[in-house]
């Protein structure tokens, strides 16, 4: 057994929440370039020119790069041979309640959706756990902006709906999500699995680095093609009108039941804010 | 992209003047509200009392700072969604609001009657929020500080980029934009 201590886990947090609110991750910042390289809407272009502007700014750590700093999800991968001194929970929520405060982030959770008394923390940061290998433990941190979260929907397609059914689905998504979502998106498609399953691996495609490849062929060769449907919708950086609508669309398929077609679209506006730690 | 440069207070000779598509600088006095400040403004104006602003002309942005740094005149400020807003449109269009700024698509019932009045809508790009914090250079809680971040505000900006997406005779840079692109796609 390896003993971790949670103060560890709760350093780590802290230091993810704070950061990712203004340094966004590399690979994305790429795509953001890559996109003013070849957007041909000058709208489009002088939009990316203020996005990559605003995250220089933003990268002095003084103002976050958007004043949506989200509510927190994580991931908890922990090894078999991990035993924690402390309740990891609390501790992940110690974290967050440290980084809000120092860093002037912004609070925007509520502690129930009906009756809705902001919890002054930001916390709760809603953590899925997973068992794993080894001794190690894990943590993704992703600060979710609703903007683009309010835009993303499921659907129960029927089996004989197939791939084309599941793209128009995406594609319906897309286009009522528009600019309200503030592209550029990353588009997540989950498929199969059950109702709460398709969700749950929308949102984890989300965290995938931009540019990497579908290790199954298939769903490489259908996220290349969805991306290029999504973008000729036009709407284009902001929605102002332009090539760049998604810079990636990010497919992950599931198990599913002889009689259903889960499919859940979750959509991240160009905040991809995720940072990920191994202690 | 060049950009126009305008200031406050937006007459209805400078709002006639503008077109959707174009790039402006905004200077002067906005006011920041989203959400819970409007439920509040509707709360005074069935009871007969008066706004926390004079109206008329006046600038409305859908904002929620994050909070103020100490030695900063603001937190991050970019944009919310403006359709969350459309409902408590057509009462502030009839007392004078002049323009609104914010970001995604509004109802056509309210693009309507913004032609009626006038008015404009402006969008500030939604995720810009450090870049615009630099163009406030005051500000001020003028109503409902226990609100926080959803609090009404005065700012003083200067030179805040923005677009025109809804224009005083209803043109819709949201549908326009796009459309312009995919025609130029086809030649």
């Amino acid at each position: 057994m390896r003993e971790v201590d949670v103060s560890l886990l709760s350093d780590a947090v802290y230091d993810m929440a704070a950061r990712c609110c203004f340094i966004l991750p590399d690979d994305f910042v790429n795509a953001l370039k890559e996109a003013r390289d070849v957007e041909d809407s000058p709208q489009g272009r002088t939009t990316l020119d203020l996005l990559l502007a605003n995250l220089e700014l933003s990268g002095e750590m003084e103002y976050p790069a958007c004043q949506d700093t989200g509510m927190l999800v994580a991931w908890l991968e922990v090894g078999r041979e991990v035993h924690f001194s402390g309740d990891p929970y609390e501790a992940i929520q110690d974290g967050v309640r440290r980084a809000y405060a120092d860093h002037f982030l912004r609070k925007s959770v509520v502690g129930d959706p009906l009756r809705r008394v902001n919890t002054g923390d930001n916390t709760p940061c809603l953590v899925t756990t997973k068992l794993v290998e080894g001794d190690q433990v894990r943590i993704v941190l992703a600060a979710k902006g609703f903007g683009s979260e309010n835009a993303s929907q499921l659907k129960m397609l029927r089996p004989s709906d197939g791939v084309e059914g599941v793209l128009q689905f995406v594609l319906k998504t897309v286009n009522e999500a528009g600019p309200n979502a503030c592209p550029p998106l990353v588009v997540g498609v989950g498929i199969g699995g059950t109702f709460d399953h398709a969700a749950r691996v929308a949102k984890e495609s989300l965290m995938r680095p931009i540019g990497s490849i579908h290790p199954d062929p298939y769903y490489a060769e259908l996220e290349a093609a969805w991306l290029k449907r999504v973008n000729e919708l036009g709407y284009g950086p902001q929605g102002y009108g332009g090539r760049t609508t998604a810079v990636a669309v990010h497919i992950a398929a599931l198990p599913t039941h002889i009689a259903g077609l889960p499919v859940a679209v979750n959509i991240n506006c160009h905040m991809t804010r995720h940072e990920e730690r191994t202690l | 992209m060049s950009a126009k440069q305008i200031k406050t207070p937006l007459t209805p000779d400078i709002r006639r003047e503008l077109k959707a598509g174009e790039r402006v600088l905004l200077s002067g006095t906005i006011y920041a509200a989203r959400d819970a400040a409007h439920m509040r403004f509707m709360e005074s104006l069935s009871k007969g009392e008066a706004l926390p602003f004079p109206i008329k002309d006046s600038i409305i942005y859908y904002v929620g700072p994050t909070p103020t740094r100490p030695g900063h005149v603001i937190g991050s400020a970019g944009p919310t969604t403006a359709s969350r807003m459309d409902r408590f449109m057509p009462e502030l269009l009839d007392l004078g609001l002049g323009a609104t700024i914010g970001k995604g698509f509004r109802s056509q019932a309210v693009i309507d009657r913004m032609v009626d009045k006038e008015a404009v809508y402006f969008g500030a790009i939604g995720g810009l929020g450090a870049l615009i914090a630099a163009c406030i250079k005051e500000q001020e809680v003028i109503a409902y500080d226990e609100l926080g971040a959803e609090s009404c505000r005065r700012f003083e900006v200067e030179h805040m980029p923005l677009i025109v997406l809804v224009d005083s005779r209803g043109n819709n840079w949201y549908e326009d934009g796009p459309d312009e692109w995919k025609r130029r796609q086809k030649r």
